[in-house]
């Protein structure tokens, strides 16, 4: 069958979109990711495009299980996106969202790591006008800060790609592993692009100052690519585990006392992508099927997720959890969706995390880690009680706000609802999901004793909520941000410029006046010896001349007698 | 309420409480259930009699409790980077 590199259709899509309007557009949108995905079906694993430069052979359609799960995962992303956007009329939105999902295909089919980092580059270069599009000053900030930071990733890949070039001789795309410079560089360039912890304020920056489609596409792609690039590079570095671990845990307290919903979901996204990170450093078949399989599940629910929150935003204007409440008598159908989303990632039994977090948190114990366990199974915890319970509550639910608005228009419902169906569909039935994973699952979600243990976990947690919420102690959603690692280059780093500068100038203005000082020394010696009353510039008799040279004449004779 | 004639199901306060109840009910029957199952654990701590329900209260409660004080150090105005 005839089939091309998966990302060209959505490059020639993105072309095709900016001359098209209205209909034709919207058609031809919603059929490129089902082109795309009869395409990937007749493409097939194996290497497809291969492209000699100077030395190199570059390998740029390289498709394995890998990656054939994530390009599949990225055309459903993408069709979910674009069904959530096309009420909109902004060309630049479509446009870029269909070049950024071509560049995330771009990436994880990229059999080479230069042809990775160049779609690693596209990626952040076209996902940055899904946050300039918002059109405030707060988001063009937002984004130039992502941009940079984005950047500076692919730099730092690249940097690491020509060391591991020069050293090994070659560029593909295999395991890589913490070994020497080229190691370290490429696994913090994955790093930053993956949110480890002190690199991730990008995202809690940037996702939540983008339109309200903008971050739909967003939170499918970066950090998942990040992820693939993770599982291929570096299955089974310990250090991931630790790194995880922590991703998961340290997010959800920003999430408590976070205002902002889509703010509260990105940190959640941070923390989903922990247990991912995790599972692959724990890098047993188990724990990556089940990394690769949340990083599925976790797409489609964080999407609706942040699709529910931005019809929200789109309809009301307001996305603080202080503004927002009793929304379900308005949009009672956006509701129902959160709560789907909501039940999803808090990995309620039948819906889809639950039948892929756990895999990792076995993995876990399993290869016996048990204070990696606890800190994941704090931050399932974590997970409901601020994703699973303050979004859908201080949004929909909690005190009415008094605000009536329109239920979301209908393309928006029907991508809300798509994707419900899938977060249901996978949790009902995961041996769809499973035999896509790059390792045969020898697992069983549905055990008496998981659903068991999960359910006591979450009713104790909704308990908990309940019970701080009754007697006053939860913190009540107040207007104001809280400060994240980002304070060190939006307030300190900037501060610390401004010392040297006025500490600098201090400096400067000391040495000039005291070479200013020393030059009026210098001139004033000079003009004491050479000035009109100065020794040197007297005028002197023509006797007193005579005189000297007869003495000089007289010194020679006698040098010259002796 | 701003809307006339149309109640909606939580302008009930009785139906707020039934809400309630029932995760009374369901933490209690959850609970009950554990005597009566035998888990395979892959973990001691796992086998604990309510060691899930624990867990879950008290992480929850820590967490909360954790992230109020955190903002004290960490909350600042909207505009704080604005300037």
């Amino acid at each position: 069958m005839i089939s091309t590199a998966p990302f060209l259709i959505f490059f020639a899509g993105a072309l095709l979109a900016g001359v098209t309007r209205g209909l034709a557009r919207s058609v031809l949108m919603v059929a490129l990711p089902i082109v795309g995905a009869f395409n990937l079906y007749a493409m097939g694993e194996g290497v497809h495009l291969q492209l000699p430069i100077l030395d190199y052979e570059l390998t740029i359609v390289r498709a394995d299980r890998l990656s054939m799960l994530f390009g599949y995962l990225f055309h459903l992303a993408a069709f979910l996106g674009i069904i959530f956007s096309l009420h909109l009329k902004d060309t630049l939105q479509h446009v870029s969202g269909l070049i950024y999902a071509g560049s995330a295909l771009g990436a994880v089919f990229a059999g080479d790591l230069i042809t990775l980092f160049v779609f690693w580059e596209l990626m952040a270069v076209s996902s940055v006008f899904l946050i300039l599009a918002r059109g405030t000053e707060r988001s063009y900030g937002a984004s130039m800060r992502y941009l940079l930071v984005q950047v500076l990733s692919g730099v730092i890949l690249l940097s690491g790609v020509l060391v591991h070039a020069y050293q090994s001789g070659g560029i593909a795309f295999n395991a890589i592993g913490l070994n020497g410079l080229a190691g370290w560089l490429i696994f913090l360039a994955f790093g930053i692009k993956c949110c480890f912890p002190f690199l991730h304020n990008w995202l809690t920056d940037a996702y939540p100052e983008a339109t309200p489609t903008g971050t739909v596409f967003l939170s499918a792609f970066t950090t998942k690519v990040a992820v693939y690039a993770l599982a291929r590079g570096y299955a089974g570095t310990e250090l991931l585990v630790y790194i995880g671990a922590t991703m998961a845990m340290f997010p959800i307290f920003f999430a408590v006392i976070e205002n902002d919903l889509r703010r509260v979901l990105a940190y959640s996204l941070i923390n989903q992508v922990g247990f991912m990170v995790c599972g692959i450093g724990i890098g047993t078949a188990l724990a990556v099927n089940g990394a690769i399989a949340h990083a599925f599940n976790d797409v489609v629910f964080k999407g609706l997720l942040f699709m529910t929150m931005g019809a929200v935003l789109m309809r009301t204007g307001k996305i603080n959890g202080s503004e927002l409440g009793g929304l379900y008598k308005s949009m009672p159908f956006t509701a129902g969706f959160c709560i789907v989303g909501a039940a999803s990632i808090s990995a309620f039994p039948l819906f889809s995390g639950f039948v892929s977090k756990s895999m990792v948190m076995v993995a876990a114990l399993e290869e016996g880690h048990p204070l990696v366990w606890l800190a994941l199974l704090f931050a399932s915890a974590g997970v409901f009680h601020h994703a699973g319970i303050k979004i859908p509550f201080f949004a929909f639910f909690s005190h009415d706000s008094g605000i009536r608005v329109k239920e979301a228009p209908r393309n928006m419902l029907i991508a809300m609802g798509l994707a419900a169906a899938i977060c249901i569909f996978n949790g009902s039935y995961p041996w769809a999901l499973y035999s896509m994973l790059p390792y045969p699952v020898d697992y069983a979600p549905y055990t008496w004793a998981h659903i068991l243990t999960q359910c006591q976990l979450l009713f104790f947690s909704a308990l908990a909520f309940c019970w701080l919420k009754l007697t006053g102690l939860y913190p009540p959603e107040l207007s104001g941000i809280n400060i994240d690692a980002e304070w060190s280059y939006r307030k300190a780093l900037p501060a610390i410029a401004r010392w040297i500068v006025s500490v600098g100038g201090a400096i400067r203005l000391n040495a000039l006046t005291r070479m200013q000082r020393r030059l009026e020394r210098f001139l004033g010696q000079i003009y004491r010896h050479h000035g009109p009353e100065g020794t040197l510039a007297r005028t002197w008799p023509t006797g007193s001349m005579a005189f000297w040279t007869t003495l000089l004449l007289c010194a020679y004779l006698l040098v010259y007698f002796f | 309420m701003a809307e006339k004639g149309k109640p909606h199901i939580f302008d009930d306060r009785r139906n707020v409480k039934r809400a309630i109840y029932a995760l009374y009910v369901a933490c209690g029957l959850s609970l009950i259930a554990d005597f009566f199952t035998h888990r395979h654990v892959d973990h001691p701590w796992e086998a604990l009699w309510g060691f899930y329900c624990l867990y879950g209260f008290v992480a929850c409660v820590i967490l909360v409790l954790v992230a109020k004080e955190m903002r004290k150090v960490l909350m600042r105005g909207e505009d704080y980077y604005d300037d």
